[in-house]
């Protein structure tokens, strides 16, 4: 093995982060100084960075993109609805819509689910700072390594051999053939949702952690005096009464749902029918040179989010 | 209690414990095997699974040594996207955090003409997916702006250092609506008295801020800090479109995921690679637990 690893060439980059960050204490020196001088323009001059950055950044291109999805792919042609016939009428979009849709349901319903009932099993126990500990820790997780973990347990070996993959090797000590989980569609991309539901759920644990800690203690005691079982408790007490963190929770999943990206490109890359459209965006608009058509998914993505944003903020303001 | 319910309830109790142990099991099992395997030898973990270890125990740190440093180009060189990484996150935490603390303190404590619709604007920014500035913003900084035919802008030209300008502005813009949103939320709680009496004092604005707003919001800025450190750190998209592909500039994630594709069997780089790319948000997770916890239950996710 060949280890002669050259340090020295990576100085230059340090040097950039230093400019990097020389320039942040500049900019922010200067306009605590101004502050300081003047009382006139206060407002913006402390909004103006913001503001000009997100109109660059977020603003203008947002518009930008709406019109690049009437226009052809080199951008040079308009092409009216072309592209949105084409995401709603070709085989290849319509699987995209389709796995989208079986996220978009899938996720939240698992995550939630699972989150909830862990969140009520651990509950008041010896072990809960630990139980809720261990279920939370994917969250730090970026997806590009928990795609590579996942990657590990669906691992495929022939039958012959000795499998590396965990689910492989279950399967087997079951009596069963060990199976390519990753290339068979369409349950592919319910392997893929598994590790999505994976990170997720101490999220879900968490926040729902917190909404059953904060249920009145009386409410608990009179429905124990009354009689109720486990059950009971859990669906005309706990239920009801964290209703509105369960609905943050699973809208916040179905937004990130939508605009999931890495788990698929790094697992598949979108391969054997597993695209999604924040993968199919890429691909297009940034691989194939279809920028019409990465446009025209980027607007739908933004139109599917929109009212669910909209939705989770209003829902957490009541709160 | 009689008797029989109180076998019921042990018998309930029984039974949770178990399921919750399964979950738990379920949760920290695949992350245990991918560590276990990166300290095993390449031809052992290439043949037999993580669990035959406890038969056969056999370690090495010689998949880190390759993955990290190997110098041939299938090796990984993984230790040079480590540093593209941080050179991209700290920039990229920084200047939003920054950027958002002074607009979020105008738009809370500060009285002008529009604010309520400017706060709004922002507020409804969230729901806008960076997909959709994705295109435009790459062209914005390759080919400038040019507005019927007059060049407004030309494409930026910084040299080696064009890919993390690009990234640092591109994390930047996309993080401001959320972070000014959060932190608008904790500004806007603080007591008012304790400003007003400032400001008769004489205090500039520039005072207040250092002397009363940053020490009280601190919390609040720690939370954005994590939440934007572990966003940038274990980021794909924006890395693949702005910082380029190669190791001159790549983030890790950039890297992992490409020897996910090119070399998916090569489980002693990846096992090691993912390890790698994992250990630091997971300090920093583990250390700021309390202030990522309060930002979730804030409301926070970012969009």
């Amino acid at each position: 093995m060949d280890l002669d690893f050259d340090f020295g060439a990576e100085q230059p980059k340090l040097v950039m982060l230093l400019l990097g960050v020389v320039a942040f204490l500049a900019v922010v020196g200067l306009i605590i100084l101004v502050l300081d001088r003047t009382s006139r323009f206060t407002a913006t001059i402390m909004l103006a960075p913001a503001l000009i950055l997100m109109t660059i950044g977020l603003l203008v291109p947002t518009i930008r993109t709406a019109l690049l999805s009437f226009m052809s792919g080199d951008s040079q042609r308009f092409v009216g609805l072309d592209n949105y016939v084409w995401m709603f009428t070709q085989p290849e979009a319509l699987l995209t819509l389709r796995n989208t849709l079986i996220w978009l349901v899938l996720t939240p319903l698992l995550v939630t689910s699972i989150g909830l009932v862990y969140a009520v099993l651990v509950d008041r126990t010896r072990f809960e700072r630990l139980a809720k500990a261990l279920v939370f820790l994917p969250m730090a997780i970026s997806f590009v390594g928990a795609g590579i973990i996942w990657k590990f347990v669906y691992a495929y070996r022939p039958e012959e051999a000795d499998q590396i993959g965990l689910l492989n090797q279950i399967v087997v000590w079951l009596g069963g053939e060990p199976r390519q989980w990753l290339l068979e569609a369409p349950y592919n991309t319910f392997f893929l949702i598994l590790v999505l539901v994976w990170i997720q759920a101490g999220f879900a644990t968490v926040v729902l952690s917190a909404a059953i800690k904060g249920i009145p203690a009386e409410i608990v005691e009179a429905a124990r005096l009354d009689g109720a079982g486990p059950f009971s408790m859990f669906f005309r007490v706990t239920l009801p009464s964290i209703r509105n963190a369960v609905i943050v929770v699973g809208v916040t999943q179905a937004i990130g749902t939508l605009k999931l990206f890495d788990i698929v490109r790094t697992m598949t890359n979108g391969n054997f029918d597993t695209s999604v459209i924040a993968v199919d965006m890429y691909n297009n608009a940034f691989r194939f040179g279809e920028t019409g058509k990465g446009a025209a998914l980027a607007v739908f993505l933004f139109v599917l989010v929109m009212p669910i944003v909209w939705y989770q903020r209003k829902v957490q303001k009541a709160r | 209690m009689n008797a029989a319910s109180r076998v019921r309830s042990k018998l309930a109790t029984r039974t949770a414990s178990l399921i919750a142990l399964i979950i738990a099991l379920l949760w920290t099992t695949p992350t245990f095997g991918l560590l276990l395997s990166s300290f095993r030898p390449e031809d052992e973990i290439k043949s037999t699974g993580w669990w035959t270890f406890f038969g056969t125990p056999n370690l090495t740190l010689e998949n880190y040594q390759e993955v990290l440093f190997g110098s041939s180009s299938s090796s990984g060189q993984l230790f040079r996207f480590l540093i593209n990484s941080i050179v991209i996150t700290v920039p990229s935490v920084l200047f939003p955090l920054a950027f958002a603390a002074l607009a979020a303190y105008a738009l809370a404590w500060l009285k002008f003409p529009g604010r309520d619709w400017i706060y709004l604007g922002i507020f409804a920014l969230q729901i806008v997916p960076l997909q959709m500035a994705l295109v435009p913003l790459l062209s914005f900084f390759s080919q400038g702006v040019t507005v019927f035919g007059v060049t407004l802008l030309p494409a930026w030209e910084l040299g080696e250092m064009q890919p993390f300008v690009q990234v640092w502005f591109a994390h930047t813009c996309f993080a401001l609506s959320f972070a000014i949103f959060l932190l608008h939320n904790f500004m806007a709680e603080l007591p008012g008295d304790l400003i007003e009496a400032a400001r008769v004092d004489g205090a500039t604005h520039g005072q207040i801020i250092r002397r009363i707003i940053l020490p009280l919001v601190a919390p609040a800025l720690a939370t954005f800090a994590i939440f934007q450190f572990l966003w940038v750190w274990n980021d794909l998209l924006v890395g693949l479109i702005f910082a380029g592909g190669t190791a001159e500039s790549a983030p890790m994630t950039v890297r992992l995921a490409q020897m996910a594709g090119t070399r998916g069997d090569e489980w002693q780089r990846l096992t090691a690679g993912a390890f790698v790319s994992v250990i630091i948000p997971l300090v920093v997770f583990l250390s700021m637990q309390r202030y990522f916890v309060r930002g979730l239950l804030a409301g926070g996710i970012k969009g």
